[in-house]
């Protein structure tokens, strides 16, 4: 047995040059081989790659999408985002186990196939959406979920899968200065080496340029702190693990502009000298990495990557693509880096921070793909005219320059991609994308703010609403506290496990959501839920435990009726149902007068 | 030589050049509560006990860098209330039987919850389905216990150079595994004289034949509280 594993191991190890900091590749490639990850596997790495096997399972337990046991030669992920849900993902997934007479969540007997959930797979605006094998499925419908289980009980290989089926749009609906404007494969490069470094780092740091992922730091102010920072390498990472719920537009920026973000890395490497970048793919996209890859080896062709880039003798940069398995954590920069270097995606403890001991202990500049595309116009038109577009500075805020890309979802008639120049209110990208009787934006994601229909004329811009892109639209159908409680349990899910406030604080929370959705809240659970929500906030390790109460939170306050509806009981606090517990004793004493009853003895008179 | 300082509850702790604000309390003899940090081994930083507000703002006191002039905050009602409910998910998360246990009297977990004055675990308890590793001859390992500290990983890695110990899976569901391919003690290098044998702050790693050789009542935290203790140099089982 081991030797079967040997042969095809040697190859992946060959070609990842026996690097342990490639062991989350390794297992990637090793279980797309074989199905899973054999327990022989592991042996044979911990040989080959020097490294225990503790840590290999360490790893291969860490991510979703990486298992030690057979899950099925078809493997189905239904996404579990609330838009997929609203779009009847749910109701798909019980016909798909009814007609493949499974369980969710556990493999058929015969070994051939399971069907499960997974956290948003970033095609809300053509969802219910799933993976098979990995590889997106859109706009499911029950004539899919037909076709699809008749293709996998007679086992037709997915190379001979209708391609319709795996169609992806852009769906773009509004472009600007990023999607709307021409752009020369390599004009950003030779602007930035006919102006120099340091003058190209200055136009960066006029245009006010911020990160898109959200958290808004000066693009600027990152790189020369990079630049700044001693160390034998430096490195160039683009974070394009979308993973934040309702997030779509780094897959359409790659699909459509990846000359752009590429263009934008390799800007960023001259001015703060990495000769290696990675692109940090996140699993839900592995259907992009042949075509991201046919555009390096492009760029490599046209000398816009490689040695010597553009004729320029000190110019060397090349990128590697990292695909991730299945962990939400990893879109936070020091999980990420942890990731790359093959180890579970744990954040890590900050200071120091990654532009001074990023990848391997390096100086490393992680961006979002969003900021890399928009560095890249920046180099090639200078600061002052980004810096023209957006909301201006002022003396106690740097404003938000420049454009933002919204990917839109939910109840409207044209969910999709939206550029618009900060500043924009959400009302207006309601009107634009045909939204009606509209109750509430979720903006920015799970992580992100719920603004209800008082709070519409607010603007999307760093210092109203931040965003990293989400734009989920709910109308007055909806129930705002199954919106929450769908973004409680992705917490729990992707919790890294790292801290006890987000570990077991984020399950806790999951379970009092429950609780009251089945009905056996009382306000005593809502003021629980805060203090679990305070302590979230002051004692997790990194943002995503300070963020997972957002949802909650919101909701509480803006939605209380979709709250107040669920208890059933207002004075008292009942664990579990209490007359419910008493039907045994009942049965065996063979009453069932009121007195036998609990509520009867609570409310004495009251008639049951 | 210029002494450098920082106020911590209102007084003045000393520090030198590198070291963290929980190093320089534990210098000072000031008691911080903390169960995944200890003397010999680099911090960790997660099971946040030691968190301290700094100038206003929280962070874990085991890996901050103390500074001149920093402002902490460590014993107030407000962070002792906040570490309460941390060892109160700790208590829900596990199996943890106090009566029942041979290292009571001798666990800081225990220990730090008499001492942040835990009545109740308060939240419903998980009850996870923990099996017992009994394969090693001198060892049992008692995973119903284990709360995430990492300690033994890090003996193991840093000072026994084995790599016995590590963590596996994700989020609520991470547990601690050992460098078997059957998954048993046994089948490790594990030995009695490693480090990684007498770091646990629980009662996960515990050694055969030697139970119950202190009777309950005589064990080092029912003498004295933990933060009566000596700060420098924890207990080793």
């Amino acid at each position: 047995m081991t030797a079967d594993h040997a042969a095809y191991l040697s190859l992946i190890l060959e070609r990842h040059g026996y690097a342990a900091s490639n062991l989350l590749q390794i297992l990637r490639e090793a279980q797309d081989l074989h199905g899973y990850i054999h327990p022989d596997v592991i042996d044979c790495l911990a040989a080959q790659l020097s490294i225990p096997r503790v840590k290999i399972e360490g790893v291969a337990t860490f991510y979703s999408f990486l298992h030690l046991q057979p899950h099925g030669e078809y493997r189905v992920l239904f996404s579990d985002n609330i838009t997929d849900r609203m779009q009847g993902g749910a109701a798909l997934m019980e016909q798909m186990c009814r007609q493949l007479w499974i369980e969710p969540g556990k493999m058929s007997e015969d070994g051939l196939v399971s069907v499960g959930t997974t956290s948003c797979t970033g095609m809300c605006d053509q969802g219910p959406a799933l993976l098979v094998n990995g590889r997106a499925i859109t706009r499911m419908t029950a004539a899919r979920v037909d076709a699809i289980c008749e293709l996998i009980r007679t086992r037709v290989p997915l190379s001979g899968w209708p391609a319709e089926l795996f169609r992806v749009e852009d769906q773009i609906r509004r472009k600007d200065m990023l999607l709307g404007s021409d752009f020369q494969a390599g004009s950003a490069l030779a602007a930035l080496l006919a102006q120099g470094r340091v003058e190209t780092l200055d136009e960066i740091k006029i245009s006010r340029l911020r990160g898109r992922g959200g958290a808004g730091f000066s693009t600027g102010a990152k790189w020369e702190a990079c630049r700044a920072a001693a160390g034998e390498q430096h490195y160039v990472v683009c974070n394009a693990d979308e993973g934040e719920p309702g997030t779509f537009k780094d897959r359409v920026l790659l699909n459509s502009y990846a000359n752009k973000v590429i263009e934008g890395m390799t800007v960023c490497a001259r001015i703060v000298g990495a000769r290696q970048g990675f692109i940090y793919l996140r699993g839900e996209y592995r259907y992009l990495l042949d075509h991201l890859q046919d555009v390096l080896r492009q760029r490599r062709e046209q000398n816009l990557l490689g040695k010597n880039i553009l004729g320029s003798a000190d110019f060397d940069f090349d990128i590697a693509i990292h695909v991730g398995a299945g962990a939400y954590i990893c879109g936070e920069e020091s999980a990420l880096i942890e990731s790359l270097e093959g180890k579970r995606g744990t954040p890590r403890n900050r200071p120091p921070f990654p532009v001074t001991h990023g990848y391997l202990d390096q100086p490393t500049v992680v961006n979002n793909v969003e900021t890399f595309a928009a560095a890249s116009l920046i180099a090639l038109h200078g600061g002052a005219w980004y810096a023209g577009h957006g909301t201006p500075a002022s003396a106690n805020h740097p404003g938000s320059s420049g454009t933002k890309i919204l990917s839109v979802s939910g109840d409207c008639a044209q969910p999709g991609i939206y550029e618009y120049p900060f500043g924009v209110t959400v009302e207006q990208v309601l009107a634009d994308c045909g939204a009606s009787n509209t109750q509430a934006v979720q903006i920015s994601g799970a992580s992100g703010v719920c603004v209800a229909a008082n709070e519409f004329g607010r603007h999307i811009a760093f210092e109203d609403l931040p965003t990293a892109g989400a734009f989920m639209v709910f109308d007055h159908s909806r129930d705002m506290f199954e919106v929450a409680r769908n973004f409680v349990h992705f917490f729990a899910h992707e919790s890294c496990g790292f801290c006890t406030p987000c570990r077991v604080g984020t399950s806790l929370l999951k379970n009092m959501m429950d609780k009251l959705a089945h009905g056996h809240g009382s306000p005593y659970d809502f003021a629980e839920i805060e203090k679990l929500d305070q302590l979230l906030l002051s004692m997790s390790h990194c943002g995503l435990g300070h963020s997972a109460c957002n949802p909650v939170l919101d909701t509480i306050a803006k939605f209380r009726p979709a709250y107040d509806q669920r208890l059933a009981h207002t004075e008292y606090v009942p664990a579990f149902d209490l007359d419910h517990a008493l039907q045994q004793a009942r049965q065996m004493t063979g009453r069932d007068d009121a007195s036998a009853h609990l509520d009867a003895c609570a409310h004495p008179g009251e008639p049951r | 030589m210029s002494a450098m300082s920082f106020m911590l509850d209102g007084k003045h702790v000393p520090f030198s050049e590198g070291q963290t604000i929980m190093q320089a309390a534990i210098v000072a003899g000031v008691y911080i509560p903390r169960l995944c940090y200890h003397t010999e081994f680099k911090p960790h930083g997660s099971c946040k006990l030691c968190t301290v507000k700094v100038n206003g703002r929280q962070a874990s006191s085991c890996t901050y860098q103390a500074q001149p002039g920093l402002v902490v905050e460590s014993n107030t009602d407000e962070l002792n209330g906040e570490r309460r409910a941390l060892l109160q998910m700790l208590f829900v998360e596990g199996n943890h039987f106090c009566p029942s246990c041979e290292q009571s009297g001798n666990c800081q977990l225990q220990a730090t919850a008499y001492e942040l004055q835990m009545m109740t675990p308060h939240y419903d308890h998980f009850f996870p389905d923990r099996p017992l590793d009994a394969s090693h001859a001198e060892f049992l390992l008692d995973f119903n216990r284990c709360i995430l500290c990492a300690l033994c990983i890090r003996a193991s890695r840093d000072v026994d150079g084995k790599n016995v110990f590590g963590l596996a899976g994700r989020g609520i569901h991470t547990r601690l595994i050992v460098n078997a391919k059957s998954g048993l003690l046994a089948d490790t290098d594990f030995a009695a004289a490693d480090k990684a044998a007498h770091v646990c702050p629980v009662g996960v790693i515990l050694k055969k034949g030697a139970g119950f050789a202190v009777r309950i009542g005589r064990r080092t935290y029912d003498i004295k509280p933990i933060s009566a203790l000596p700060q420098t140099g924890e207990k080793d089982n």
